[in-house]
């Protein structure tokens, strides 16, 4: 009896199936989501490091600063303040917009600074053998430094962006229409918790494989020791 | 410039707010030190259970971090705050957050710990043992202390995280910072408090932030 009351509370075949369809809706938002913000945050990342590599003092202050600014702050307070502050300047965006841009930025300051740790672990050797034999700068630095630069930050740069794209569950408080935000619409409509479950299970079906990449790249790209 | 001023950072707005915002800023200190401690206990927990001889614990350990792993926090906390309710047992929105985040932040402290406790030699552990130190002194006295020592780096990193993570209370009516800035807000009409919140955010965590850019460098060069 108390088992029926169980299932029937939070595995309600009925709700279940009635808001299957919005969830599965929600799905492809936050799948959309997060590889659009896994595009821009890592490509602005690396445009970062490679424009830090060139040591200008003034414009690597401000690239200084602002990945300072963008790891401290939660990336909820960015979204809210994106959503909820600008437009009282004049600035407007869409729930969607705001969620996306929020995220990209916190990915690329993270993306920025793993990237340029890892141009400075490659030797200093390396920079003065490629420009020695006639590469230019730019050449040495795409050519030669980056390619393994960028070997050594896959590990800590995957576990990022896995973290920063669960942030796209944070659309749900602006109303984006990702998983979260349809199952919790579900539960107030349905007052019954079967739809949060359904969300769950869909994150756990977008997301469990997410996981195990994130372990299988680190014993594929683990550090030599 | 004169609007951004007026709507960002109004003094006027600052100063009738600023009672909420300090509420909401020692709600959201007893928050961290409230979960970032439960965390770290549930995590070393996780982590001796992942190193224990028996296999089935160490299989339910992996579930139990790559379960919690997949969820995002805030589905977590959401599904506990909103689905406990039905079990008969209301567990108010403090609480909440704290089994939430327990569940969560375990995981990822659980995975660092394992990792410290990994990189430790068998050989320290087997000299321990000869010298008759029992299993648990070996991994308390000799074990542990070098394996956190291994992975305080990405400790701070955790917590940095967590501290931020707490603004997610705010979802379900916990009134910390960020919960407190948008209160403020829909009083006054202006973004001011909101400006003011990220201020806030920003002085408390910098040093972190900082002291983490120089750790994450030295790492990587070492390599």
């Amino acid at each position: 009896m108390q088992l029926e009351r169980l299932a029937d509370t939070f595995f309600n075949l009925q709700v279940m199936q009635q808001y299957l369809p919005k969830i599965v809706e929600g799905f492809f938002v936050t799948v959309q989501i997060a590889l659009a913000v896994v595009l821009a945050g890592i490509a602005a990342g690396l445009a970062l490091a490679l424009v830090r590599a060139f040591r200008i003092r003034a414009l690597n202050f401000f690239i200084i600063l602002g990945v300072d600014v963008l790891r401290a702050l939660p990336p909820l307070v960015l979204i809210i303040g994106f959503y909820f502050a600008l437009p009282t300047i004049g600035i407007r965006m869409s729930a969607w917009v705001a969620t996306w841009l929020a995220l990209s930025l916190v990915l690329a300051a993270f993306a920025e600074e793993i990237f340029w740790a890892g141009i400075l672990a490659v030797p200093k050797g390396q920079w003065e053998a490629a420009r020695s034999t006639g590469l230019s700068f730019v050449q040495t630095l795409t050519d030669v430094v980056l390619p393994q630069a960028v070997r050594l930050t896959i590990p800590p740069l995957t576990n990022r962006t896995i973290a920063i794209t669960k942030g796209t569950a944070l659309g749900a408080v602006v109303a984006v229409g990702e998983i979260l935000y349809q199952a919790q619409t579900a539960y107030s409509f349905s007052y019954n918790p079967s739809p949060l479950v359904l969300g769950a299970a869909a994150y756990l079906i977008l997301f469990i494989p997410v996981v195990y990449f994130g372990r299988w790249v680190e014993t594929r790209f683990a550090w030599k020791r | 410039m004169d609007q951004l001023i007026q709507s960002f950072f109004n003094l006027e707005i600052l100063s009738q707010a600023s009672p909420i915002l300090l509420s909401g800023f020692w709600m959201t200190v007893k928050l961290t030190l409230v979960v970032v401690p439960l965390g770290l206990a549930g995590g070393l927990v996780v982590a001796l259970a992942s190193t224990s001889r028996s296999r089935l614990v160490r299989w339910l350990t992996v579930i139990y971090v790559d379960f919690f792993r997949a969820f995002p926090p805030l589905v977590l906390l959401m599904f506990i705050a909103f689905g406990l309710p039905f079990l008969g047992f209301d567990p108010g929105a403090f609480v909440a957050v704290a089994l939430s985040f327990l569940l969560n932040t375990s995981s990822y402290y659980g995975e660092i710990f394992r990792a410290g406790i990994e990189s430790i030699t068998r050989g320290q552990h087997e000299a321990a043992r000869s010298t008759g130190l029992s299993g648990p002194q070996t991994m308390a006295y000799v074990v542990l202390p070098q394996a956190v020592k291994n992975v305080v780096p990405d400790l701070v990193s955790n917590t940095l995280e967590v501290i931020k993570l707490t603004s997610l209370a705010s979802v379900v009516a916990l009134p910390e910072l960020l919960f407190a800035a948008r209160q403020a807000q829909s009083l006054t009409y202006n973004a001011t408090p909101i400006i003011a919140a990220g201020i806030i955010y920003l002085v408390c965590l910098w040093p972190l932030v900082r002291l983490l850019s120089r750790f994450e460098h030295r790492q990587i060069a070492l390599h």
